[in-house]
C-alpha cells in the first residue's frame, strides 16, 4: 500500500484508464481493462482482431460510450465528453482525409473548429507541412497523394491541434509491407520530435515491437499483459502472449520438485522432466506450462547426456531462412517441437547439417525455460 | 470489347436490337420535319412545324407549368429526399426504423394509380374540413409529385452515404465539428454528385407523370404529358414531334455534355495520382 501510493507521487500517470467496460448488448468488447500511461510515451495495444482494442481506442477518442469506467487525461475526467470537446486526436486507419479539400485545407480544418486566427492558422498549417516535409503538396487534393504521401498528411493533420494524447489506429495498416518498415521508423522519429504522448493500436507484433516503449497485450476484452518489448519477449505472463509474441514451444505437465533453486516439471508430451533454475510460488502439483523459444533450443547430433531438458527427435521439416533455419523435431510423444539454428553452427563444428528424417537431440539450458501458469 | 470475337449471329442481335429501341425516336425526328398535316404520311421537307409549336399558346403553357410543377417538386424532394436517406444511413436503429425505411420507399413500388387516388381523396376531405386545398391544381400535383420523387432520392442518397467511409465524419468530429457542421461541411458536400442525380430523376419523373397528375390536377392545370395525351386521342400532328425532337436534342446534348466532364474529371484524377506516385517513388 505505502509502496503504491509512494510510486502514483513520484510518478503520476498522465493518462489512467480505471476498469473500463463496454458492452455491445450482452457481450462485453472491453471488460474491465485498466491502465496507466507516462506523459511522452507512445504505448501499443496489441492483439488480433476483435480483441476490443480499437473499441477500447474509440472511447479514448470519445466515438463509443465506456458501460463502466472512467478516464481521466492529465487531471481532466473525459469519460463523458464528447469527441469534439476532447484535447484528443486520433489519425485514422483509412487516413479519413477529406477528399473534397487540399491537404493544406485538411490540416487546418481542427484549427478552423477552434476559431483560431487566419494568420496562426497559416502558420500552423506551415510549420506541419513541414515536420512531414509535404509543403509542395499543400495544395494536392488526398486522390492525387501516394498512400505514403496520404499517410502523412492524416499525421500531420492529427498533430495540428497539439492534441494532449494522439491516438493512432493501424497507423501503417494501409501501406504494403516494404513500405511500412521503412515509414515506422520515420512515424517514430516525427512522434518523439513533437513529444506527444501516443496510444497506437496494431495487429502487427513487428510494428509494436519497433515503434513502441510500451506494449499493452489485448484478448478477448482484457489486458493481459503490459510491459516493454524485451519485458513481454523475455517474460510473458500466459500462454497467450507467449504465443503471440513471436514463436514458443509449450510442454504442460505438474510441478514434482520445487525447492528455492528449482523447479521440475513432469512433461509427457517430453518424454521427461523439465528443470528450471529457480523457484515458483505455487503448490506441488499445480498444472503449469513451460515455453521455451525456439532460438533457445539447441540441436546435436550426436547424444546429449541424458536427463531433464533433452529429448530425442526426428527433423520432418526445415525451413530456411538464409542467416539461420528452423527445424521442426517431431519427439517421441508426437509432439512437433520446433527449434532455430544459426546456420554457422554446424560450419563451425564442422558438421554436415542434419537433413530430413534424421535423429538429432535438442537441449536447452535450465534458465532457457519460462514457467506460466495460465 | 473485341469485336472480331462477336458472331454473326450476335451482331446481327445487337443490331436489331438497337434498331427496335431507336427507329422510333429516329422517325419521329424525321417527321417532325414533314410539311403534310399527317404524322405517318411524308409531304416534303418543312420546318412549319417548328414553328406553330411555339405559336401554339396551350402547349407552351403545358411546357411552362410542367416545367415550373418538375423543378419544384424536384427542389423538395431533394431536401427531403436527403435528409431520409441520411436517417436511413447513418441513425442506428430506432423503434420503428424499418416501418419508416419501408414506408420511405412505399411510393417507388406503389401502382401510381393506387397513390393518385388516395391523394385525391385526402385532398377532397382536407377540403371539406378545413378548406385546404382550396382547388386541385399546382399545389396538388406539387405534393403529389414531390411524395414519389422524394423516394427516389433517399434512395440514391442513402446508398451513396453508405458508400462513403464513415471515418470522415469520425475524424471531423475528433478535429472538434459540431454534428451539424458536420453534416454541412463534411456529408453533404460528399453527396452533391448523389443529390444532383436524385435532382435530374426528380425533374424526369415530374415532367413525364401522367397517371398521378391526372388525378391531382384541376380544370385551370394542364400538364405536358396531359396535352399529349389528349392530341394523341384527337388525332396527332407534327407539332409534337417537333416537340420531341427538340426534347431529345436537349437531354442528348445533356447527356454528352455530363460524360465529358465525368471523362475529363476522371483522366485528370489518374494523371495527377500517376504524378504523385512517381514523385514518391523517386523521393
Amino acid at each position: 500500500m505505502v509502496d503504491a501510493a509512494k510510486q502514483s507521487a513520484s510518478e503520476k500517470p498522465y493518462l489512467s484508464i480505471t476498469n473500463i467496460v463496454k458492452k455491445f448488448g450482452d457481450t462485453a468488447a472491453v471488460d474491465g481493462v485498466t491502465l496507466d500511461i507516462r506523459r511522452k510515451e507512445i504505448f501499443a495495444l496489441l492483439g488480433s482482431s476483435g480483441c476490443g482494442k480499437s473499441t477500447l481506442l474509440r472511447m479514448l477518442a470519445g466515438m463509443e460510450r465506456p458501460t463502466s469506467g472512467q478516464i481521466i487525461l492529465d487531471g481532466q475526467d473525459i469519460t463523458r465528453l464528447a469527441p469534439y470537446e476532447r484535447p484528443i486526436n486520433m489519425m485514422f486507419q483509412s487516413y479519413a482525409l477529406f477528399p473534397h479539400m487540399s491537404v493544406a485545407d485538411n490540416i487546418a480544418f481542427g484549427l478552423k473548429q477552434d476559431k483560431m486566427p487566419k494568420g496562426e492558422i497559416d502558420a500552423r498549417v506551415a510549420e506541419m507541412l513541414d515536420l512531414v516535409q509535404m509543403r509542395k503538396y499543400a495544395n494536392r487534393k488526398p486522390y492525387q497523394l501516394s498512400g505514403g504521401q496520404q499517410q502523412r498528411v492524416a499525421l500531420a493533420r492529427s498533430l495540428a491541434k497539439r492534441p494532449k494524447l494522439l491516438l493512432l489506429d493501424e497507423p501503417l495498416g494501409a501501406l504494403d509491407k516494404k513500405l511500412r518498415q521503412q515509414t515506422q521508423l520515420e512515424l517514430v522519429n516525427t512522434l518523439e520530435k513533437v513529444g506527444v504522448t501516443c496510444i497506437m493500436v496494431t495487429h502487427d507484433q513487428e510494428e509494436a515491437m519497433t515503434m513502441a516503449t510500451r506494449i499493452g497485450i489485448m484478448s478477448e476484452g482484457q489486458l493481459l499483459q503490459v510491459g516493454t518489448p524485451a519485458e513481454i519477449y523475455d517474460y510473458p505472463n500466459c500462454r497467450f502472449t507467449a504465443e503471440f509474441i513471436g514463436d514458443t514451444n509449450l510442454f504442460t505437465g505438474p510441478v514434482v520438485v520445487d525447492e528455492p533453486d528449482r523447479v521440475e516439471i513432469e512433461a509427457a508430451e517430453l518424454g521427461g522432466r523439465i528443470w528450471i533454475d529457480h523457484g515458483i510460488t505455487g503448490p506441488k502439483g499445480m498444472q503449469v506450462w513451460a515455453s521455451i523459444r525456439p532460438e533457445d533450443v539447441r540441436v546435436d547430433r550426436d547424444p546429449v547426456a541424458a536427463g531433464p531438458n533433452a529429448a530425442k527427435g526426428a527433423v520432418t521439416e526445415i525451413a530456411y531462412f538464409g542467416s539461420y533455419s528452423v527445424y521442426h523435431v517431431k519427439l517421441g510423444s508426437g509432439k512437433v517441437l520446433k527449434a532455430m539454428v544459426p546456420v554457422n553452427r554446424w560450419h563451425e563444428a564442422n558438421l554436415e547439417p542434419p537433413t530430413w528424417g534424421d535423429q538429432v537431440y535438442v537441449s536447452w539450458r535450465a534458465d532457457m525455460p519460462v514457467v506460466l501458469t495460465r | 470489347m473485341n469485336n472480331q470475337q462477336l458472331s454473326p449471329f450476335l451482331k446481327g442481335m445487337l443490331l436489331l436490337g438497337l434498331l427496335f429501341l431507336y427507329i422510333p425516336i429516329v422517325s419521329l425526328v424525321v417527321y417532325s420535319f414533314n410539311d403534310s398535316k399527317l404524322v405517318t404520311v411524308w409531304g416534303g421537307f418543312s420546318t412549319k412545324w417548328y414553328v406553330s409549336l411555339f405559336q401554339n399558346e396551350q402547349i407552351m403553357s403545358a411546357v411552362k407549368l410542367s416545367l415550373q410543377i418538375a423543378l419544384a417538386s424536384a427542389t423538395a424532394a431533394v431536401i427531403l429526399g436527403t435528409i431520409a436517406g441520411f436517417v436511413l444511413a447513418r441513425f442506428k436503429r430506432f423503434p420503428g426504423s424499418s416501418l419508416f425505411a419501408g414506408m420511405m420507399t412505399a411510393p417507388m413500388v406503389m401502382p401510381e394509380v393506387i397513390t393518385g387516388l388516395s391523394m385525391l381523396l385526402l385532398f377532397i376531405s382536407m377540403q371539406q374540413l378545413i378548406g385546404v386545398p382550396a382547388e386541385r391544381g399546382f399545389f396538388t400535383i406539387w405534393v403529389g409529385h414531390t411524395t414519389l420523387c422524394m423516394a427516389y432520392v433517399a434512395v440514391v442518397v442513402r446508398s451513396r452515404l453508405l458508400e462513403i467511409d464513415q471515418s470522415l465524419e469520425d475524424a471531423a468530429m475528433d478535429l472538434g465539428a459540431r454534428p451539424l457542421k458536420i453534416f454541412f461541411v463534411i456529408t453533404l458536400p460528399l453527396v452533391t454528385q448523389a443529390i444532383a442525380s436524385g435532382f435530374l430523376l426528380s425533374v424526369t419523373l415530374s415532367l413525364d407523370d401522367l397517371v398521378m397528375t391526372a388525378f391531382l390536377s384541376g380544370p385551370g392545370s394542364t400538364t405536358l404529358p396531359q396535352v399529349i395525351f389528349s392530341k394523341v386521342r384527337l388525332g396527332l400532328n407534327p407539332e409534337i414531334n417537333a416537340l420531341a425532337s427538340i426534347t431529345v436534342l436537349a437531354v442528348g446534348v445533356l447527356v454528352i455534355v455530363a460524360n465529358y466532364l465525368m471523362l475529363n474529371s476522371q483522366r485528370k484524377r489518374e494523371r495527377a495520382l500517376a504524378a504523385a506516385m512517381r514523385e514518391s517513388n523517386a523521393s
